[in-house]
């Protein structure tokens, strides 16, 4: 049976912010949503906070967030609302919900993201260096063939 | 501001950057959202439904696993609604819905096949590689090739 959509869910989103950021903890940035008094649902987590609400609402707090500090806050969308009972830990038992292991893998690289977001817009240039060429597979059989003569 | 599909369609990295450089993410979770909120009668758990597997079926053959028709039914409308692609090779983790290789293989594959404008890169490891990777997404961004969508 085709299902029928929820006009009330239709364009409410869910986005998570993420932080690397020297100057902002996520208690701070909760406080800062909290200050722009949007109509959002906000949570605070270890890494940031998620914020759901009216499509309109969320991108215009996403946008407003993002001058605070715009090398150290990254987000991206959410397909579960917030608190939802099938992946909330607080109902499966503990440990990480599917979703917060991509985002630990990434996190990594986030510092290093947020320099060279700095550096783009200081205009710095990319240094592209050639990465070493792949062995070609002839050399490589005269390699073998001199190694095996030497025998 | 064009869509762009982005691979691993799950990257948080990714949606950030093309988000910040004026156009849309095309990511799993927007396809997600769609199924976990709508209400209906069929409600197992995720609200995957028998049609699903069918819509998959657009992409894959019947004998390929339903494990790869079904990640397809939720990565396949994006592909349709792709208009360039930053592509990711080999990310080293993979993780929910970009958890199967066939699949993985399967989408790069439609994305080379649709021919539409793509970057290749991989993710930095060093500071040298993410003022390349951020330098290579801003101006494929911004390139007329991804532009003249608009």
């Amino acid at each position: 049976m085709k299902d029928t959509d929820d006009v009330s869910n239709k364009d409410v989103i869910t986005k998570l912010i993420v932080l690397s950021s020297r100057h902002m903890m996520p208690g701070d940035l909760l406080y800062k949503i909290y200050a722009l008094q949007k109509d959002v649902i906000v949570k605070e987590t270890c890494f940031g906070a998620e914020v759901s609400g009216k499509k309109e609402d969320v991108n215009s707090l996403i946008r407003d967030i993002r001058i605070l500090d715009p090398y150290g806050i990254f987000i991206k969308e959410r397909g579960f609302p917030i608190g939802d009972l099938r992946r909330c830990r607080a109902t499966s038992g503990g440990g990480a919900r599917p979703g917060f292991h991509q985002i630990e893998v990434e996190a990594a690289t986030l510092p290093l993201m947020s320099r060279a977001l700095l550096e783009y817009d200081m205009g710095v240039k990319s240094t592209t260096y050639e990465k070493p060429a792949k062995l070609d597979v002839d050399v490589f059989k005269k390699i073998i063939a001199d190694c095996l003569h030497s025998l | 501001m064009s869509k762009i599909l982005i691979y691993p369609t799950n990257s948080l990295v990714l949606a950030d950057l093309v988000d910040r450089f004026g156009h849309e993410p095309l990511t799993i979770p927007q396809e997600i959202r769609k199924k976990v909120t709508s209400v209906g009668l069929d409600s197992p758990p995720l609200n995957i439904t028998p049609e699903d597997p069918k819509i998959g079926l657009k992409y894959a053959a019947v004998e390929v696993p339903s494990g790869v028709r079904g990640r397809m039914s939720l990565i396949g409308p994006l592909l349709e609604r792709a208009e360039a692609a930053v592509v990711v090779s080999e990310p080293e983790a993979t993780f929910g819905c970009m958890g199967c290789a066939r699949t993985n293989e399967l989408v790069n594959f439609l994305i080379r096949a649709k021919k539409i404008p793509t970057l290749e890169l991989s993710y930095p490891t060093n500071d040298d590689d993410a003022r390349d990777f951020v330098y290579k997404i801003a101006e494929f961004l911004q390139s007329s090739e991804v532009l003249k969508h608009e």
